[in-house]
């Protein structure tokens, strides 16, 4: 971030220096009286006595409640990634496909699965198993809601990836008499897999807060729904949902920090030539395709301005 | 498909898509306000407002949105007895848990949202290029008029697609609410599927529909908006 800052304004001179000074002393003075307003109230309602934070060093609990969720929450995570992937690979395919009826009912899938609330789509998939099956089955209205909204995102990573490739590959590919199925499966679909792997790496954060939902109207024993049990069982909300807060941070970050990674090998081993699709803010509606994914095309090939990736 | 369940008097289909609309509107004044404010710490010259900037962004956006929501009404209210609404003694406090509970979820969504707000306007500025400034500071003028006549003009041009995102996905987060009692959209989709089991694919079409078309025009409206001002590279 230090790069684009710094632009903003010159090396400081003595003044400027003496004015960023006292701006941080007065910020400083700020950030203390907070953080001592803050324990003054903590102490003032005793949320900082040994009795409120003594469980969450007890093994015990941890092996009763935080543990048992943390792996529920992981196991509903990974499943609806597996399931995920697959279905947003052929959804991001069928919205390039060249036929307008292959095309058209996949488009509608994705916008209006991007549309509905996770929260929305738990509480279908879960009524919907229930009828179906005729089980009740948390997990299944977990997964399956996690799928249906992910999926349709990660239909529209793919079809970014695809689209940011350039254009030769195709045209290569055509050159030496490939089909448009084996155009798509053995020289596009390879390319942008590598290329969008950062940004699916970066949905997995998404996913994991997105568990937590399921402890709410469906009843999924998720990490925040036992630590909640907890809580509640020894009377200390406060101490139990700030570890499960920092345990989220900590999960995520180690996420966000392996995406990170990812995007350097890849750009590292392909010699900086591939393309990376970057998702930022691939939410909601309308927001698909090389708009809204920031693309970062292959400065050295040949016709990649940025209108000419569609 | 039975539909009847629309104009059934029990079910106050349209106040609970009201009651979506309110949480947002309140949500994404308070959430672009502090996500402004944020965005501008993380680029100024000062280091302990960067790093409180960074750090703040980086804590809550990991925690999911649910956590905050449940711990803004079961431990800021609850346990640290946080009041947002005047309870009257004497009077039936179902008025007061209401406002209560809708200014904890208001509060929750703005600490939240604003984190993606202060990302996009930081990636906005980011995508004005070096040489603008450079330019701007070669011909005398001051880091005020630099960052309000040059930078931030391009940069909020660059804002409005992302921003539009962060709307749209904060609109379908309002859902949240519905864990701490406020009566919007997922809550009613709850009611539907306890007393109108019958009827159920078509209560999800009615709610589900009821979100396209609340997010769709916001879509295409935020969409040619931001190709209409967007700075061509």
């Amino acid at each position: 971030m230090s790069g684009n800052a710094t632009v903003l304004y010159d090396h400081p001179g003595p003044r400027a220096k003496a004015r960023n000074l006292v701006l941080s002393v007065l910020f400083g003075i700020l950030l203390v009286l907070g953080v001592w307003w803050v324990v003054d109230t903590l102490i003032d309602k005793q949320q900082l006595t040994a009795a409120k934070w003594s469980p969450i060093v007890d093994w015990q609990n941890w092996e009763t409640y935080l543990l048992p969720g943390l792996w529920n929450t992981l196991k509903a995570a990974f499943l609806a990634l597996i399931i995920a992937l697959p279905l947003g690979a052929l959804f991001g395919i069928a919205r390039l496909s060249d036929h307008a009826w292959v095309r058209w009912p996949s488009g509608i899938i994705v916008e209006f699965f991007r549309a509905v609330p996770v929260l929305i789509l738990m509480l279908f998939a879960f009524q919907f198993w229930f009828l179906v099956t005729g089980v009740s089955s948390p997990l299944a209205g977990v997964v399956i809601g996690l799928v249906l909204y992910n999926g349709s995102v990660l239909a529209e990573v793919f079809r970014a990836g695809i689209l940011a490739l350039p254009k030769g590959q195709t045209e290569a590919a055509q050159a030496i008499g490939l089909s448009k199925s084996q155009t798509m499966l053995s020289v596009l679909l390879p390319q942008a897999v590598t290329s969008m792997l950062p940004a699916v790496v970066s949905q997995l954060v998404v996913i994991v807060k997105d568990t937590a939902l399921g402890g709410l109207l469906i009843g999924y024993v998720e990490l925040r729904r036992t630590a909640n049990t907890m809580g509640s069982f020894y009377g200390n909300l406060l101490a139990t949902y700030t570890v499960v807060a920092v345990i989220f941070i900590l999960v995520n970050l180690a996420l966000s920090w392996g995406a990170g990674a990812l995007e350097r090998t890849l750009r590292n081993r392909r010699g900086g030539r591939t393309a990376t699709v970057l998702l930022s803010g691939l939410e909601g509606p309308m927001a698909g395709g090389a708009r809204n994914a920031a693309v970062l095309p292959d400065p050295n090939a040949p016709g990649m301005e940025p209108e000419q990736r569609r | 498909m039975d539909f009847s369940f629309l104009t059934d008097p029990r079910y106050d289909f349209l106040g609970a898509f009201w009651m979506t609309i309110q949480l947002s509107f309140w949500s994404a004044l308070g959430a672009f306000v502090l996500g402004v404010v944020l965005a501008a710490m993380r680029v100024s010259p000062v280091p302990l407002m960067r790093g409180f900037g960074t750090a703040y962004v980086n804590i809550v956006r990991n925690i999911p949105l649910t956590v905050i929501i449940i711990v803004m009404s079961q431990v800021i209210a609850g346990t640290l007895g946080l009041r947002l609404a005047v309870r009257e003694p004497g009077v039936n406090p179902q008025g007061f848990l209401d406002s209560q509970n809708f200014r904890l979820a208001v509060l929750g969504f703005i600490l939240y949202t604003a984190t993606f707000v202060c990302e996009a306007v930081r990636s906005g500025i980011n995508t004005v290029p070096p040489g603008q400034a450079e330019a701007a500071r070669a011909i005398g003028l001051r880091f005020t008029q630099v960052l309000g006549i040059v930078i931030l003009p391009q940069a909020i041009r660059a804002v409005i697609a992302p921003l539009g995102s962060v709307l749209i996905a904060l609109i379908k987060n309002t859902t949240v609410a519905s864990a701490i009692g406020v009566f919007e959209a997922a809550a009613l989709m709850n009611l539907y599927i306890e007393n109108e089991a019958d009827k159920f694919p078509a209560t999800f079409l009615a709610i589900a529909v009821g979100f396209v078309i609340i997010t769709l025009p916001i879509g295409l409206l935020f969409g040619a908006w931001a190709k209409k001002v967007g700075v061509k590279r």
